[in-house]
């Protein structure tokens, strides 16, 4: 009766065969790499990049130790890190700056087991040290950008239809048209209903004026929101593609937030620099006639800008005074490259979008003679790079900025121009860095926590319950075998609470073989017969075994549900760990009590 | 056969029920007041700020750092030894008007002006909206997983014994807690983390008792309810100490092999464990009397159960 079918004993070995064969890259440990992708999150790469790749490497004599393609990019596998580190170098300098070369490590099991998807443990950043940060988007920021780009289009509009008004304002979120009379302000109504349907419109007046006030639909702010936070997702890949991070996560969390994580990062200085970095372009007329105004200067100075003004200083510390109304934003922008103009000075080439160059063409031919501010808005600090005189009308979508002091700025400044600019800003609400010797150091604790508490559980359950003890013992690594297994298998994220976890789940699977165990000793002394004590043992240790079982499993689906981070890597570990410690307690420990006592008809006692 | 419980005779745990409640409401209100006097002392994680880990080539010098630091404008940063003498600990409260970006740069900068070789192990700055938000899922959670334990015992058991179990599980996280609140060691998530599974796991300990009572309300006809308890708790003794004794192992050996980062992890399961066995013994069984548990409330799950299990 204590006897499996052959169906069940081959499927308990194919499971922990198969178990085995996803655990054992987990210990080829990694190779050093390095991997070159398109900047561009839009392109693919492709197999001509990995010919290039590969005859750059011959023509510079490096020996590389296999390359792949795959999703990421294309991967060179090196002996060492000094070899790596040329090989970036080299790569780098051939590929130029529009292809991301990073450093990288990938598994080095061997290649059979990389192809049927045996791939070590997904290692959270805790483990593998890294950057972790977790950004908010500043909505009420994008509303107000969004209203203040609505004030101008207003303003034109009206202007072009001719409808007199007496002030446009921008309130927070909102627009105020304030008109002389009510027929005015009924035809503007109708006229801004007609061209911009996403608009409420609310009349109201202040005995003095008729006011019309603007502002969006819900729908529209929603999806104005939604914009930024896409925007902002586009920026921050384009940035971390310029930092050269071999796997870096950018995902949006909730409706305004954005993680980013940048694993195996070395210099978070540099990390914190560019991502912290919330610069956007603006360009903006100069209010020139006031410039030349030396009182208006002095008085701007003083705080009190004049109306439709804003006061930002230049790179030498004078006072500007430029236009509320924004000509041009970074989203226009398709290139900006680093470069000399005519005169041998450092400049920043800047390529414009269609729609972008017919705006700047219009406006540069309706301003011949006058000044134009490029501005740079960095963490709520505005500054103007420059403000060049327009000499003619420029078409064609090519504009060059000088101003800048040196190369190594114009080179930051058309990074940040090229990374693109964010449509709303950000503020980092959350960072976690971990050195990567921490790293090295959270594996080798966890490591050690499990090691030595296994070994002190199979010591004493060998000695307590002897043969039984043993197969309690191998279950219990069968358990481990398979939670790695699974763990490697979904490239679940692995931390250092979640190796905790992997310590606490065999802590407490254990008890499904104790209880077990107990059973069959009890029913030994009540009498009974050895085989009809272990099948009774089994039997009705089950039900007590899913009970329990089952109230920690709600524990961790809980944990999973409102945890974030770390916690939710021990709450995948101890769900995955349960359901694994059930299987093997129950039918790896029964497979080999039945193989080893099944065939003896007449037993005649257990060691247990 | 090595045997640590060889028990002849049922111990009469329910005669022992007036202590043991006095024992519980004893520690109970210890720690409550523990809790309500000196409160939690909650890490970053549930109040924000930063907290940096850097490590020194040799001996760190705290009070050269906490000047360095005080010199730059940082006034209310604590500055510690952590694990060895050449690890510091820095923590800071939310600054306004500053990201931990930073901050964390700051003080970096600052610190290598003295040392230049200096290693930043670890950042982790929480903004205030973000401890916030830490701090309430974590209660939610703690509910959520209440109310998921009682209602699985509920349906699988009986409504007493899930009140029973849970009571004495609360009970038990009260205790861990007020022990965080009576040593002042830092409450963060991954402690939370492990409250909540031992809570799941103690509950394990009152679901095993449970099982055999009522199986031997089944099997014990005309003993009275008191001594089918004591029976039922003296059979799983012997599985609930081993039990126990196999997960602490693990737990120890994660708080001598762990490191700080899971230092008071490991504490709060030590605690929950070994109150776990005392409470989903002493305090549960007996709730489940005083709750006038019957025959009655399994005749008809009895004959259910038997054709599910058996």
């Amino acid at each position: 009766m204590n006897r499996f079918p052959l169906w069940k004993n081959m499927l308990v070995g194919l499971i922990l065969l198969i178990g085995l064969t996803y655990t054992l890259p987990n210990f080829f440990g990694e190779a050093p790499a390095v991997q070159v992708a398109p900047n561009r999150s839009s392109e693919k790469p492709t197999p001509a990049l990995m010919q290039r790749v590969e005859a750059t490497l011959q023509a510079a004599n490096i020996t590389h130790k296999g390359i792949t393609l795959d999703a990421h990019g294309v991967r060179v596998r090196l002996a060492n890190t000094d070899e790596q580190i040329r090989t970036k170098d080299v790569l780098q300098q051939a590929m130029g700056p529009t292809y991301t070369v990073a450093l990288n490590l990938i598994s080095a099991s061997p290649s059979f087991l990389t192809s049927i998807g045996a791939l070590p443990m997904y290692l959270g950043l805790d483990l593998r040290g890294g950057v972790h940060f977790l950004l908010q988007v500043d909505m009420p920021g994008a509303l107000a950008k969004a209203a203040e780009r609505t004030s101008g289009d207003l303003r034109s509009l009206l202007r072009e239809k001719k409808v007199r008004y007496s002030a446009i304002a921008r309130e927070s979120e909102t627009v105020r048209l304030r008109f002389s009379s009510a027929e005015t302000r009924n035809e503007a109504r109708s006229l801004i209903e007609s061209q911009y349907p996403d608009l409420q419109l609310d009349d109201s007046n202040d005995g003095a004026d008729q006011i019309l006030t603007a502002r969006l639909k819900e729908v529209a702010r929603r999806k104005v929101g939604e914009d930024a936070l896409q925007q902002n997702l586009t920026t921050l890949r384009n940035r971390v593609n310029e930092l050269g991070v071999a796997e870096p996560v950018i995902q949006q969390q909730g409706a305004d937030r954005i993680v980013v994580q940048l694993p195996g990062v070395q210099d978070t200085a540099k990390a914190k620099e560019i991502l912290g970095r919330t610069a956007s372009l603006e360009i903006r007329m100069v209010d020139d006639e006031r410039m030349d105004d030396p009182a208006a200067l002095a008085a701007a100075a003083s705080g009190q800008v004049p109306f439709g003004d804003e006061v930002y200083p230049e790179r030498n510390g004078r006072p500007v005074l430029v236009k509320k109304e924004v000509v041009l934003t970074g989203e226009y922008i398709t290139n900006a490259q680093p470069g000399f103009d005519q005169n041998n000075r450092s400049a920043v080439h800047i390529t414009l979008d269609s729609r972008g160059a017919r705006i700047f063409k219009n406006v540069t031919r309706e301003n011949v003679g006058k000044r134009m501010a490029i501005l740079l808005i960095e963490k709520g600090r505005t500054e103007v790079v420059t403000a060049p005189v327009i000499q003619e009308e420029i078409g064609g979508g090519r504009v060059q900025i000088t101003g800048m002091d040196s190369a190594e700025e114009s080179r930051d400044v058309s990074l940040l121009l090229r990374s693109g600019a964010l449509a709303a800003p950000m503020e980092i609400i959350e960072e976690r860095t971990v050195g990567p010797s921490m790293g090295a150091e959270n594996i080798e604790k966890g490591f050690h926590s499990n090691i030595w508490g296994f070994v002190a559980v199979v010591f004493f359950m060998v000695v307590y319950y002897r043969i039984f003890g043993l197969f309690s013992s191998l279950s219990l690594a069968a358990n481990g075998l398979f939670l790695i297994a699974i763990l490697s298998m979904l490239q679940a994220t692995l931390t250092l609470p979640g190796m905790a976890a992997i310590a606490l789940t065999l802590g407490m699977a254990i008890d499904a073989n104790v209880l077990i165990n107990e059973r069959i000793r009890e029913e030994l002394r009540n009498g009974n017969t050895p085989q009809a004590s272990i099948t009774a043992g089994y039997d009705r240790a089950f039900g007590t075994i899913l009970d329990s079982n089952i109230t920690t499993f709600i524990a961790g689906i809980a944990l999973f549900w409102l945890g974030s981070g770390p916690v939710r890597g021990f709450a995948v570990v101890l769900c995955l760990g349960i359901l694994t410690s059930i299987f093997s307690a129950v039918t790896v420990s029964r497979a080999l009590v039945n193989f080893t006592y099944g065939r003896q008809a007449r037993l005649g006692k257990l060691a247990i | 056969m090595i045997e640590f419980f060889k028990l002849k005779k049922d111990i009469p745990f329910m005669r022992y029920g007036r202590v043991t409640t006095t024992i519980s409401l004893l520690t109970f209100v210890i720690a409550v007041w523990a809790l309500a006097a000196k409160g939690l002392n909650f890490g970053v994680d549930f109040t924000g700020g930063t907290v940096l880990e850097i490590s020194y080539p040799q001996a760190a010098p705290i009070d050269q750092i906490r000047h360095a630091l005080e010199r730059s404008g940082l006034t209310e940063v604590t500055v510690q030894n952590f694990g060895s003498s050449r690890d510091v600990l820095i923590r800071l409260p939310l600054k306004s008007g500053m990201t931990g970006a930073q901050i964390s740069e700051q003080i970096i900068t600052t610190l290598r002006v003295d040392h230049a070789n200096i290693a930043l192990q670890r950042v982790d700055f929480i903004g205030p909206q973000v401890g916030k938000e830490l701090y309430e899922s974590g209660a939610l959670a703690l509910l959520v997983v209440c109310a998921g334990i009682m209602g699985y015992l509920a349906i699988r058991f009986q409504w007493k014994f899930a009140l029973a179990a849970i009571i004495a599980n609360l009970h038990d996280v009260i205790i861990i807690l007020g022990c965080f609140a009576i040593f002042q060691w830092e409450f963060s998530l991954t402690v939370l983390a492990g409250i909540l599974a031992i809570l799941g796991y103690s509950v394990n300990e009152s679901v095993v008792v449970f099982d055999r009572i009522r199986e031997n309300l089944r099997k014990m006809r005309n003993r009275p309810i008191p001594e089918i308890i004591d029976n039922a708790i003296t059979t799983t003794m012997s599985r609930t100490v081993i039990t126990h004794a196999m997960t602490q192992t693990m737990v120890l050996s994660m708080l001598l092999f762990g490191g700080e980062a899971l230092h008071y992890f490991a504490v709060a399961l030590t605690i929950g464990i070994l109150f776990g066995i005392y409470s989903s013994v002493l305090v549960a069984s007996p709730i489940v009397l005083w709750l006038g548990v019957s025959r009655e409330d399994f005749i008809k799950p009895t004959k259910q159960e038997a054709d599910a299990t058996v």
